[in-house]
């Protein structure tokens, strides 16, 4: 009995929250992997253009409510991620029309890119705060929990109780479904395939007939969905705060690389395996010991590796590791 | 520029003035550090934050008095975890020198580095509880040297040098945006190991009532000579008050006010000094041969290291100098503000803005970098008034109920990040080079 509880602590603590964590990345890494891969730079304003997309996604889901749609018990926010997408899409044709197409056209280093893309963060984040505010918003509503801890306790008897809420088992359902059909879409259909080889070697991808223009769109518009379904489970799950956003970007670009940059699969597992370490290197593992360990061997302290404080220093030093042994990521980066 | 600032002086108050142009001092001394390493050797550093925040450290460190409660408490603990990590550093050099290179050896390293770790955790541990535990709401850590805060920009500027020569050794080989995300993250690490090690920094608590190297307000306000100054520069305005009481009331709001500016002064003075020096000193390493050799490993770096140049090694030195800068900078602003808050170090305020006013300025162009901090430091501070002074104008028209024009008006500091951004976009679509490009006299 007591081995069930510790795995139900260490699913209610660490695999759950973990996992739905990683999938928010997941979405978030693919997205700089698909702009590195295909636009060639690495995109400082990852972030800021996330929590736009969720900011028009905040905006439909208030107008929603105040036309009295819902969705009954799925938060109205699902309702309106469609419209938050294309306005994303709308933002990120505009900002690469009037920014980002002359630097292509002038074949820039990726060095002048990401420095023009700090332009675009700084601008970025004027607008959402201008829009929407700093503060910190919940526009989640609906059922909040799928399984309560309580009731999950008095179903099984167990000590341990496992919460589930229905954000987190939305997360991973929206990712496992877009992440599938990105990659249907990356290695069936004819424009992923002429993606995949623009993005290996760009002079022969023009020579054999693929339209740059057109390429360039399909990835804003992939990126727009990513980027705003991504910051909406994000803020559906957590809270929307502009400078979380901004701050969410450091993590995504460690696990774009850390799964090999311009590799959106390395990107997908890449979010996990930040996740996780994250969790796993900061979690109090003290109860976990007192339920498989006999009472004489009960530890004293809280068993944890590190404090949470420096949950996000785990996940950079994860990739400063990975820079140095394998700078090309764990899965082989550059090649989409 | 000075006109811009005077400006500010005569209509808002001498007091802003002031307090804008130091800081516009100390932005410029950043971005000469971040200036050196991107416009003479074309290095990315995105890590300017934890550069500044150390040379902060550095201030506390150097001015603070030592809590001699706390030492004895857990100093000796402390002390043999400071000796642990040299010993772990000791067994891993002597490691990698010993040994060819193999699996073996990177686990057995990993192995070293993991334990070493858990250790000194637990060995530091009741040694950091024990310092914490001592006073925590005025110290609750180690304390410093005691010695004059000035020291620290040396020290500062050692500090970062030290960190930069790590990061520099690990991050280096690594192509440009990869460097740039490297250097953002470490600066993080940075800020974290700031923030949370309270034994050291006081982490969120911050440190308060720094030693200063100006003279205090309330001190000048009861000195004679100053009062005396205040009056005779304010003869005409205070003979025109005839009544006696009056004129003694002015004569103290005057003092109040001037004491301020003349603090504010002697740092304009001291900042003006370094930026002064630094100035000269980079003027003379980009003409001398090594600044050529600089500048020739940026342009072709194959070619460079063909002709016998140590690119790794310049590569190294070029981070680690302008990294230093950078602390000097970090070690001023904390004196200048008199307070350490690693709360307040965030990679907007601290490391792309500084990298908006080198690309501003002009990479490469020392004169164009210290432009650069001024303008972009005056709009950063000026960018709110000035847009609220736009949109009074162009709404001016819409009663002051309307929805619209009162959101803007709340949100009119945000327009900081707007101006910033678009003209960062506008400088590099039209004027790539800066406002004062690279000027290169071949002889």
């Amino acid at each position: 009995m007591d081995f069930v509880n510790a795995i139900i602590l260490l699913l209610n603590y660490i695999f759950i929250p973990a996992l739905t964590y990683g999938s928010q990345l997941a979405l978030g890494a693919i997205f700089v992997t698909l702009i590195y891969g295909i636009l060639r730079f690495a995109n400082f304003a990852t972030g800021d253009m996330m929590s736009f997309g969720t900011m028009a996604t905040i905006l439909f889901t208030w107008y929603f409510q105040s036309l009295g749609v819902s969705l009954g018990v799925l938060p109205t926010a699902l309702l309106a991620i469609p419209f938050g997408i294309i306005f994303m899409i709308f933002y990120m044709l505009l900002i690469d029309k009037f920014v980002f197409k002359y630097y292509r056209h002038q074949k820039s280093p990726p060095v002048q890119f990401a420095m023009v893309s700090i332009g675009v963060m700084f601008v970025t984040q004027a607008v959402v705060r201008i829009i929407i505010g700093p503060a910190d918003r919940r526009f989640f509503d609906g059922e909040k929990f799928i399984i309560k801890a309580r009731e999950f306790k008095e179903m099984t008897g167990l000590n341990e109780g496992l919460a589930l809420k229905s954000t987190q088992v939305i997360t991973i359902f929206v990712t496992i479904v877009l992440v599938s059909l990105l990659f249907w879409f990356l290695n069936r259909t004819k424009t992923g395939k002429s993606m995949k080889a623009y993005s290996d070697n760009e002079d022969l991808a023009l020579l054999s007939g693929i339209d740059p223009k057109k390429i360039v769109l399909v990835t804003w518009v992939i990126a727009g969905i990513l980027a705003t379904i991504g910051g909406a489970l994000y803020g559906l799950d957590k809270s929307f705060k502009p400078f979380t956003y901004f701050n969410n970007m450091l993590p995504i670009f460690a696990a774009a690389i850390v799964g090999g940059i311009g590799n959106p699969f390395g990107a997908f597992l890449g979010g996990y395996v930040i996740a996780f370490s994250e969790i796993l290197l900061t979690y109090a593992y003290k109860k976990f010991f007192m339920y498989i360990l006999p009472v004489s061997m009960e530890p004293e302290g809280l068993v944890q590796l590190l404090s949470t404080d420096y949950k996000f220093a785990v996940s950079f030093s994860i990739l400063v590791i990975v820079l140095l042994y394998r700078p090309s990521g764990i899965f082989k980066g550059k090649v989409l | 520029m000075m006109v811009l600032i005077l400006l500010v002086g005569i209509f808002q108050s001498w007091n802003i003035a002031l307090s804008i142009f130091n800081l516009c001092l100390i932005s410029a001394v950043m971005t000469m550090g971040a200036n050196i390493q991107w416009g003479y050797a074309g290095l990315i550093n995105f890590g300017i934050m934890g550069y500044t925040a150390l040379g902060g450290l550095a201030a506390v460190l150097i001015s603070v008095d030592p809590v001699q409660e706390a030492w004895r408490a857990g100093g000796f603990d402390i002390l043999m975890a400071l000796w642990l990590i040299v010993v772990m550093v000791l067994v891993i050099r002597f490691i990698l020198k010993r040994f060819e290179k193999s699996k073996i050896r990177s686990y057995s390293i990993a192995a070293i580095i993991i334990s070493g770790i858990l250790l000194i955790r637990f060995s530091a541990e009741p040694g950091i509880e024990a310092i914490e535990a001592v006073d925590p709401a005025k110290t609750g850590f180690l304390g410093g040297f005691g010695l004059p805060i000035v020291f620290s920009w040396i020290v500062g500027a050692l500090f970062a040098g030290g960190l930069a020569f790590i990061v520099g050794k690990v991050a280096l080989g690594l192509r440009a945006d990869y460097l740039a995300i490297a250097t953002l993250l470490i600066s993080e690490i940075v800020i974290a190991i700031i923030k949370h090690e309270d034994w050291l920094t006081r982490g969120v608590k911050n440190v308060i009532g720094l030693k200063r190297p100006a003279p205090y307000e309330v001190d000048l306000q009861t000195t004679d000579w100053f009062i005396n100054l205040v009056e005779k520069f304010n003869s005409g305005k205070l003979s025109v008050i005839e009544n006696l009481a009056d004129r003694q009331a002015a004569l103290n709001q005057l003092v109040i006010e001037g004491s301020s500016v003349f603090v504010k002064l002697c740092y304009s003075g001291l900042f003006l000094v370094v930026v002064i020096i630094l100035l000269i000193l980079t003027q003379k390493a980009l003409y001398s041969p090594w600044g050529r050799m600089m500048r020739a490993i940026r342009d072709n770096e194959e070619a460079a290291n063909a002709m016998g140049k140590n690119v790794v090694k310049q590569h190294l030195l070029i981070f680690i100098l302008g990294s230093a800068i950078v602390g000097i900078a970090g070690a001023m602003l904390v004196t200048q503000d008199g307070l350490f808050t690693p709360g307040s170090y965030r990679p907007m305020r601290y490391t792309f803005l500084i990298w908006v006013m080198v690309i501003v300025g002009g990479s490469g162009n020392n004169f164009g970098a210290i432009l650069g901090g001024f303008v972009v430091w005056f709009l950063w501070i000026e960018a709110a008034p000035i847009s609220l002074f736009l949109i009074n104008f162009f709404t001016a028209g819409i009663p002051e109920t309307n929805a619209l024009k009162a959101h803007l008006i709340e949100s009119v500091p945000y327009f900081r990040f707007l101006l910033m951004g678009l003209g960062l976009l506008f400088i590099m679509r039209y004027r790539p080079k800066g406002i004062l490009p690279e000027k290169i006299e071949i002889k």
